[in-house]
C-alpha cells in the first residue's frame, strides 16, 4: 500500500470533498483525508482554507494523525494566526501527556509556529519540559529555547530560560548536553551577547559528554570547543588529548570539527615534539575524508587547502593522494590540482609534473587549462624546477591544441617575468604559434614577451606589426600591451619602422579611442618620449620587481579567520562569514543599556550636517533638524550615516570623479614603470612603493611639453579636510579622508611638511574602532618629504569581521596615530563617512526588500526630515546614490510626497538598510539590521 | 554555527519538489524554483567554476547532492557547517534506504511521504541533526504495513520507553534482546584503487577497506576485535570506544543489533596488487590500431578472481575490431567506445592475453588527438585482502556467557583500477 494514491485526486471540487471527509465520523476516513490534504500541500497546492477542519482533527490519540495535523499547522499557522489559537489547548494538554514522545512533539511543534499568541502560551509548557524527567523531552526543549529566542529574545530572558539552558550543560544525559550547547552557541552568535562562555568547570562536562553523545552532538560540542580559549598550554594540551580520539570517527563532520579544535588549541602549545606528533596524527584522517562521497571530498579539499596554507608540513608527504582520478567530478579535480600546487616541492616535482602533463591531455578544457597553469605556477615558485616545467610546457605546445598553446604562453610570460634573461631561447618556438592566438590574455602575454625581448627578436617589429593591424578591434588589455610593447621596441631599436609604428599607435590611442586608461597611458608615453627619451628609457625599461606565485596565497588575517571557521560554509567559499551571511543581527541592546539616545543623536548629526551644508547644492536636501527618532539603536555611528546621506547632494560627486581620475593616472603610471604584465601580477604592482616617486617625477616635467596633440588636463586633487593642523603637529599638517575606491576602503592622506627639515619614516596606526578598520600596511609609502612639500598616499584599509557592535571601548570616531622619525608619534581623530563602508553588493531583490524592512524592529529606526525633495528629482539623485553604493529599492511619487526605499550594505554591519521615507517635509528612515 | 539548514528539499531530476520541510522561517518557500532555474537548467552548469555542490545564490547558500534519481537540497542563510550538512544528507539517504527496503528513488519517496515527514521531523530540529540512525529510529517510528491493534498497542508502549535509551550513551542497542543461536558474522571488504602509468610504474595505489558485521547476540555483549596490524588511518562506528582504541589499540564495542559497518580504513603501504597489466597500443597510420594487453594475476594460485572485466578504451572513430584472447570473451562495445574483455574465473598466478586489430574510419576532418583514456579493470577476489589485514581474535563477553558462533570472510573488490595507455 503506497502513499502515492493520496496524490491522485484531480477532480474538481476536491477541496470541498476534503472538507466533508475531514468532518466525517469515521476515524479512518478522517485520517485518509488529512493525508490527502498533506499530499496536496506537498505538491504545492494551497490548502490553507481547510484550516479549521484540519485543526479539529488535532485532538486524537492516533500519533501518526497528530503528527500530520501538527505538520499542517507549522505550514499554515502564519497565514491564519487567529485560527491557529484554536490549537493552543491541545498543545498545552499534549505537553503534559504521559507519553514522552507526545510531550516532546508538542513542545517541538509549538516552537515552530511563529505566531505571537501561540508563543505566549509556549512559555509554561517549555518551562516544564526543560525540567522533564525524560531526557528525550529535555533535549527537545533545549532546542526549543533557541527557537523561542529567534522569535522573541526578551521573553527568553524574562522567563529565565537562558539560565535553565545553562543548567542543562550539567545534565546527566549526553544528548541533552549537546543540544543545550547547540542552542546556547546559536543564541550567543546571533545576539552578539556573551551568553555562552565555556569555563573550566563546564569544559570538563562538555568533554565528558563528547565521549557519549550522538555523532551530531559531538559536532555541536566540538564546534563550541573551537571557540574556547584555553588558560595555558597545559589546559590546551588536555583538551587536545581528549579530542584526538575523535579523529577516528566514521562521521566526516566529527573528524573535521576535531581537526578545527586541535588546530585552535595547538596555538598555545609550545612543545615542538607534541606539535609534530599532532601534525602526524592529523594527516591520515584528513586524507581519509577523500574516500567519501564527492561532495564531502569537495568540502574536505577546500578545507585541506586552508590547513595546508598554514601548516604545509601536515600533508607534505601526501601529494600522491591528491592525484586526480579519471572519474573524479570536475569540481573535485580542480581542487585537487590546487592542493598539488601547494604541496609541490623540489622532492616531488618530477612526479607532480608528470601528472600535470597527463591532465593536460584530458578532454575537459577548463581542467586542461588549469593543469597548464599549474605547471607555470610551480615554475614560478620552485626555482630549481623551472627548467623542467618549461620543457613540459614546450612539449605541450607541440600538441598544437589551441587552448593548450594559449594557456602555455600565458604562463611562460610569468616565468620570463620571474626569471629574466634565462629562458629566452624558447621564444622562437613561441613565435611559431602566433596565428593560433585568439584569446586576449594569450595575445597580451605574447605581445608583452615580444616587447620585453625586442632587442633579441630579429623581426620583433614585423611581429608586432601583425598585431597592430587589428589594433582598433582588440580588447583594451591587448591594446594597452601593444602600446607599451611598441614603446619598448622603439626605445630599444629606434629605427625608422618602429618610429612609424609608434606614431601610428599613439595617434590612434590618443585620438580615436574612448578608453581613458588607454588614452592616458598613450599621453604619458608621448610626453615622456618627446620630453626626455633618456628618462623614458629609465621609466619604461626599468628593472621590474620579482613576482611570486599569488594563486594560492591568502592574507594571513583572512586565513586565520577561515581556519577558525573550518568545516563551515565560509571555509568552502574561502570568504569570511559576514560577506555572505546577511542575517547576523547586531547586538540587541535594550533601551536601558543605552545612554540618553536623543542627546547623543542630536549632537552628532548636528555637526555632520554643518560640514555637509556647503555640499548641498541642487536637489538633494538642505538638512532640517533631525527628527528626534522614537528611540535609537545601539549603532552609534549612525548619525554620521545620516550626515553622509545628505552629503550625497551636489559638490561631492565631482570630488568622486577627480579621485577616480587621479587613481587611474596613478595606476597607469604603475603599469608604465612595470611594463605592465597584465593578469594577476599587475594588480599587486600598482601598490608597490616604487610607483610613487615616478608619479612625482612625471608631474615635474609635465608642464613643459608642447609637442603632444592635446595636453591632458592636469588633475587637481580636491583639498582633503585637515585633521591635524600644523600647530598641533609640530609643523606637520595632516589631511585625510576615508573613501571607497574599487571595492576597497582607502584612507587618502596628505602630509604637508611645514618645517625646515625633511621628514621621513612615516607610519600609521589606528586605535581600536567601531568600524573594525585597520591599515593593511603600517608604512606610509611616501618616502621622504622635503620642506614645504606635500606628499599624498592612499592607504588601503582592512575591515575586521563582526565589528560595528558598539562594544565597550570602541568609539564611533577613528583615532589615528601617525609617527615619523622627526616629530615622533602624533595623535588625531577623524570621522568615517558611511559611504566608505557600504559595499558594492548592497542591492537587494525588490521582492525580498519589503518583508526584510518590516522585519526590522521599529525601535531601531532613526529618521530625519529633508527639504526640497520632490518626486521629480529622485531619478536625478539615484545615480549619485548608486555611486555611494546606496541602492534605491523603490521610489513612489505622489503629489503629496515621495517615498524612498534605498538599501545599502556595509561589511561588518553585515547589512545596513537605509530605507528612506521622504515626504515633502522630508523624512529619512534608517533601520540597521 | 553548528546547524545545518533552514529547509530541506527532495527534488526529482527535473527539479520538481517531491517533498520539502522548512525548519526555519528565514528562507522563502520558492527556493526550489531558484534551484531549478539557476542550477539544474542553467547553461553555465557545464562550466567548471559554477558546477560545485555548494553555491550562493542571492542571500542563500544551496548545498546539494544527487543520489539515484533524486536531488537532496539544503538551503541556509547562515554560515552553516557544510561538512555536517553533507554528512547528514548522506546519512538520510542511508536511513531512507533502510526504511524503504534498500531503495532510494523518486518512486519510494512519493510512495512514503507520510513516513518521510515523520522521519524529517525526528532527524532535524531547527536545522540541528538529532537522531538519524535507522536502528534507533525504528524503535519508535515504525515501518508501514498492516499490524493488528494488539501489536500496535505493544509497539507504542515500547516506544514510550525507548526515549530513555535512544538519548543515552548506548543509544544504538535495545535492551533485552534474545536469540536462540548467538552468531557473529564479520566481513572484511576491501576496495583496491590503483593508477599505473603506461610504463608500468605504480603512480598511486591504496586500499579502502571496511569491516562489516552482522550481529545476532542476546543481551548486552561486549565485543573485542584484534587485528594483526596497527592501522593508522581508520575510522570507527559510533559504538566503538575511541578513547580505548587510542590508548590500547583495541577495538572494543557494544554492537548494534543486526548489520552495521564497524570500521573503515585506508592504507597505502605494502599493498599487494591483485593484477598487473601490460598494455601495448600502437597507432599504425591513421586507420589502424594494434592492441596487445597482458593481464597477470599475482595472488595465490589456490585463489581465483570472479567476473574480471578489462575495459580498453578505443577512439570514437573505431569501425571494428578483430579480437583474440587466451581466456574469456572479448568484443568491441560501440556504445562505450571500448574493447570489453570478460573473464568469469581468473585463477591466481596466471597470465592471460588479448590481441586485437582495430580498424578506424578515416575522417576527412583533421583528426583531433585521441585523449587515450586509461584501461580499467573490475574484479572480485574472495578470501584475499590486498592490505594484508587479518583478524587475530574476536571475543564476545556477556554476563550469561553463552556460546557464540563466529564467521569471518574476506573479499577484495576493484575500486578505480586504472592503467594509462
Amino acid at each position: 500500500m503506497s502513499d502515492s494514491k493520496y496524490f491522485s485526486t484531480t477532480k474538481k471540487g476536491e477541496i470541498h470533498e476534503y472538507k466533508e471527509d475531514l468532518r466525517a465520523v469515521d476515524r479512518s476516513k478522517r485520517k485518509d483525508s488529512v493525508k490527502k490534504v498533506i499530499a496536496a500541500m506537498t505538491v504545492g497546492k494551497d490548502v490553507s482554507m481547510l484550516f479549521p477542519d484540519v485543526v479539529n482533527c488535532m485532538q486524537t490519540d492516533d500519533l501518526e494523525l497528530k503528527k500530520l495535523v501538527y505538520l499542517y499547522l507549522i505550514n499554515y499557522a502564519k497565514t491564519q494566526p487567529d485560527l491557529a489559537i484554536m490549537g493552543v489547548n491541545t498543545f498545552v494538554k499534549d505537553s503534559q501527556d504521559p507519553n514522552p514522545l507526545i510531550r516532546a512533539l508538542a513542545v517541538r511543534t509549538m516552537g515552530c509556529i511563529r505566531v505571537d499568541k501561540i508563543t505566549e502560551y509556549l512559555c509554561d509548557p517549555l518551562q516544564r519540559c526543560l525540567k522533564d524527567d525524560d531526557p528525550y523531552v529535555r533535549k527537545t526543549a533545549a532546542v526549543c529555547v533557541a527557537k523561542l529566542f529567534d522569535i522573541n529574545p526578551e521573553l527568553v530572558e524574562d522567563r529565565g530560560f537562558l539560565d535553565t539552558l545553562k543548567d542543562l550543560l550539567a545534565d546527566s544525559n549526553p544528548m541533552v548536553v549537546a543540544n543545550a550547547v547547540a542552542a546556547l552557541a546559536e543564541i550567543h552568535e546571533t545576539s552578539g551577547r556573551d551568553v555562552f562562555q565555556i569555563t573550566s568547570q563546564s569544559l570538563f562536562k562538555l568533554l565528558r559528554a563528547l565521549n557519549e553523545c550522538t555523532e551530531w552532538g559531538q559536532v555541536f560540542i566540538l564546534d563550541s570547543l573551537a571557540t574556547y580559549t584555553a588558560k595555558d598550554a597545559k589546559d590546551a594540551e588536555a583538551i587536545i588529548e581528549r579530542v584526538t580520539p575523535r579523529l577516528q570517527h566514521a562521521n566526516c563532520a566529527v573528524v573535521l570539527s576535531a581537526v578545527k579544535v586541535i588546530l585552535k588549541q595547538m596555538e598555545l602549545v609550545d612543545d615542538d615534539v607534541l606539535k609534530k606528533t599532532l601534525h602526524k596524527k592529523m594527516a591520515p584522517p584528513l586524507v581519509t575524508l577523500l574516500s567519501a562521497e564527492p561532495e564531502i571530498q569537495y568540502v574536505a579539499l577546500r578545507n585541506i587547502h586552508l590547513v595546508v596554507s598554514k601548516f604545509p608540513q601536515i600533508l607534505v608527504h601526501e601529494v600522491k593522494v591528491f592525484f586526480c582520478k579519471y572519474n573524479d567530478p570536475i569540481y573535485v579535480k580542480m581542487e585537487k590540482l590546487e592542493i598539488m600546487i601547494q604541496l609541490a616541492s623540489d622532492k616531488n616535482i618530477d612526479q607532480v609534473l608528470l601528472e600535470f602533463k597527463e591532465y593536460a591531455t584530458e578532454v575537459d578544457v577548463d581542467f586542461v587549462r588549469k593543469a597548464v597553469r599549474a605547471i607555470g605556477r610551480c615554475a614560478v615558485s620552485l626555482e630549481r624546477a623551472a627548467e623542467r616545467c618549461i620543457n613540459v610546457l614546450l612539449e605541450l605546445i607541440q600538441t598544437k591544441l589551441n587552448y593548450v598553446v594559449q594557456e602555455a604562453i600565458i604562463v611562460i610570460k610569468d616565468i620570463f617575468r620571474r626569471y629574466p634573461n634565462r629562458y629566452e631561447s624558447i621564444i622562437a618556438t613561441l613565435c611559431e604559434n602566433l596565428e593560433s592566438l585568439d584569446e586576449p590574455e594569450a595575445k597580451a602575454s605574447m605581445i608583452w614577451i615580444i616587447g620585453e625581448y625586442a632587442e633579441r627578436i630579429e623581426n620583433a617589429d614585423e611581429l608586432l606589426e601583425t598585431f597592430l593591424e587589428s589594433f582598433p578591434e582588440e580588447t583594451s588589455l591587448v591594446q594597452l600591451q601593444l602600446v607599451t610593447a611598441t614603446v619598448k621596441l622603439f626605445l630599444k631599436k629606434p629605427t625608422e619602422r618602429p618610429q612609424q609604428m609608434i606614431q601610428l599607435v599613439l595617434t590612434y590611442a590618443t585620438q580615436e579611442t574612448d578608453n581613458p586608461d588607454l588614452r592616458d597611458r598613450a599621453f604619458v608615453y608621448w610626453r615622456l618620449l618627446s620630453t626626455d627619451p633618456e628618462a623614458a628609457k629609465e621609466v619604461v625599461l626599468a628593472e621590474k620587481p620579482v613576482i611570486a606565485d599569488v594563486g594560492s596565497g591568502m592574507e594571513p588575517q583572512l586565513l586565520a579567520t577561515l581556519l577558525q571557521n573550518l568545516s563551515s560554509l565560509a571555509s568552502v567559499y574561502h570568504k569570511p562569514p559576514e560577506t555572505f551571511v546577511s542575517r547576523t543581527r547586531l547586538a540587541v541592546q535594550r533601551a536601558e543599556d543605552l545612554p540618553n539616545p536623543e542627546d547623543h543623536f542630536g549632537d552628532e548629526s548636528g555637526t555632520a550636517i554643518s560640514s555637509a551644508d556647503a555640499a548641498i547644492a541642487d536637489s538633494a536636501a538642505a538638512a532640517g533638524a533631525p527628527a528626534a527618532a522614537a528611540s535609537t539603536t545601539a549603532l552609534s555611528p549612525q548619525p554620521d550615516l545620516l550626515g553622509d546621506l545628505l552629503d550625497l547632494g551636489g559638490g561631492d560627486t565631482s570630488n568622486g570623479n577627480v579621485h577616480q581620475g587621479s587613481h587611474d593616472l596613478a595606476s597607469s603610471l604603475g603599469g608604465l614603470s612595470m611594463g605592465g604584465t597584465g593578469g594577476s601580477n599587475a594588480s599587486q604592482q600598482y601598490n608597490s612603493p616604487q610607483a610613487q616617486p615616478a608619479a612625482d617625477d612625471f608631474f615635474g616635467f609635465g608642464g613643459g611639453s608642447g609637442s603632444s596633440a592635446r595636453t591632458p588636463p592636469a588633475p587637481q586633487a580636491p583639498p582633503l579636510p585637515v585633521i591635524l593642523p600644523a600647530d598641533k603637529g609640530k609643523g606637520l599638517t595632516v589631511s585625510g579622508r576615508v573613501t571607497r575606491q574599487n571595492g576597497q576602503i582607502v584612507y587618502k592622506i596628505a602630509l604637508a611638511n611645514g618645517t625646515q627639515a625633511p621628514m621621513d619614516g612615516f607610519m600609521v596606526q589606528f586605535n581600536k574602532n567601531a568600524f573594525g578598520l585597520s591599515p593593511a600596511n603600517q608604512n606610509i609609502p611616501v618616502g621622504s618629504v622635503a620642506p614645504g612639500q606635500t606628499a599624498t598616499a592612499d592607504l588601503v584599509l582592512n575591515q575586521a569581521a563582526g565589528m560595528l557592535n558598539a562594544a565597550a571601548g570602541t568609539t564611533p570616531t577613528l583615532q589615528v596615530a601617525i609617527r615619523n622619525n622627526q616629530q615622533g608619534v602624533l595623535y588625531m581623530s577623524d570621522s568615517v563617512p558611511a559611504s566608505a563602508l557600504f559595499t558594492e553588493g548592497g542591492n537587494m531583490d525588490p521582492s525580498t526588500f519589503p518583508p526584510t524592512w518590516k522585519g526590522l524592529p521599529d525601535a531601531s529606526e532613526a529618521s530625519q526630515h529633508l527639504q526640497g525633495v520632490t518626486p521629480g528629482n529622485i531619478e536625478a539623485i539615484k545615480p549619485r546614490l548608486v555611486a555611494k553604493n546606496v541602492f534605491l529599492m523603490a521610489a513612489r511619487g505622489s503629489p503629496s510626497g515621495a517615498i524612498w526605499r534605498p538599501t545599502a550594505r556595509a561589511q561588518g554591519v553585515s547589512e545596513l538598510k537605509l530605507p528612506h521615507d521622504a515626504n515633502f517635509e522630508g523624512l529619512i528612515g534608517l533601520r540597521p539590521q | 554555527m553548528a546547524g545545518c539548514c533552514s529547509a530541506l528539499y527532495f527534488l526529482n531530476l527535473k527539479g520538481d519538489v517531491l517533498i520539502q520541510r522548512t525548519y526555519r522561517d528565514d528562507v522563502e518557500r520558492n527556493l526550489a524554483t531558484v534551484f531549478r532555474t539557476h542550477i539544474l537548467n542553467s547553461k553555465e552548469s557545464d562550466h567548471v567554476a559554477s558546477a560545485t555542490p555548494v553555491r550562493v545564490l542571492g542571500s542563500c547558500s544551496f548545498i546539494y547532492l544527487r543520489s539515484n534519481d533524486v536531488y537532496i537540497l539544503a538551503v541556509t542563510k547562515n554560515n552553516a557547517n557544510a561538512m555536517l550538512t553533507f554528512q547528514f544528507m548522506t546519512n538520510v539517504v542511508t536511513l531512507f534506504k533502510s526504511y524503504f527496503g534498500g531503495e532510494f528513488s523518486e518512486q519510494s519517496i512519493k510512495g512514503n511521504f507520510v513516513l518521510i515527514y515523520e522521519l524529517l521531523d525526528e532527524t532535524l530540529d531547527f536545522g540541528y541533526p538529532q537522531i538519524v540512525d535507522a536502528a534507533i529510529l525504528k524503535q519508535y517510528i515504525f515501518q508501514k504495513g498492516f499490524v493488528t491493534e494488539a501489536t500496535k498497542a505493544r509497539r507504542e508502549a515500547e516506544a514510550q520507553n525507548a526515549t530513555l535509551q535512544v538519548t543515552g550513551a548506548v543509544g544504538w542497542r535495545k535492551e533485552g534482546l534474545r536469540y536462540k543461536k548467538n552468531e557473529v558474522f564479520l566481513d572484511i571488504v576491501e576496495q583496491v584503487n590503483m593508477l599505473m602509468s603506461n610504463k608500468g610504474t605504480v603512480l598511486r595505489c591504496d586500499v579502502n577497506g571496511k569491516v562489516v558485521m552482522k550481529v545476532f547476540l542476546s543481551g548486552m555483549p561486549d565485543v573485542k576485535l584484534g587485528l594483526n596490524e596497527a592501522l593508522e588511518d581508520v575510522t570507527f562506528h559510533q559504538c566503538v570506544n575511541l578513547g580505548r582504541f587510542n590508548t590500547e589499540k583495541v577495538v572494543s564495542f557494544v554492537p548494534p543489533d543486526g548489520e552495521f559497518e564497524l570500521m573503515k580504513y585506508r592504507c597505502q603501504d605494502g599493498i599487494k596488487q591483485p593484477f598487473r597489466v601490460l598494455p601495448v597500443i600502437n597507432e599504425m597510420g591513421r586507420t589502424r590500431l594494434e592492441v596487445n594487453v597482458k593481464v597477470k594475476s599475482t595472488f595465490d594460485a589456490k585463489l581465483f578472481a570472479l567476473n574480471t572485466v578489462v575495459t580498453i578504451p578505443m577512439p570514437d572513430n573505431t569501425a571494428r575490431a578483430e579480437l583474440q584472447t587466451s581466456q574469456g570473451k572479448a568484443k568491441y562495445d560501440a556504445k562505450k567506445h571500448a574493447l570489453v574483455w570478460k573473464i568469469k574465473r581468473f585463477t591466481g598466478a596466471a597470465e592471460q592475453i588479448l590481441i586485437a586489430n582495430v580498424e578506424l574510419i578515416a575522417t576527412t576532418k583533421e583528426k583531433k588527438q585521441w585523449s587515450r583514456p586509461p584501461i580499467s579493470l573490475t574484479f572480485q577476489v574472495p578470501m584475499f585482502a590486498a592490505s594484508g589485514l587479518r583478524v587475530q581474535y574476536l571475543k564476545v563477553w556477556e554476563k550469561s556467557s553463552y556460546k557464540v558462533d563466529k564467521w569471518v570472510r574476506k573479499v577484495c573488490k576493484s575500486g578505480d583500477y586504472l592503467i594509462r595507455i
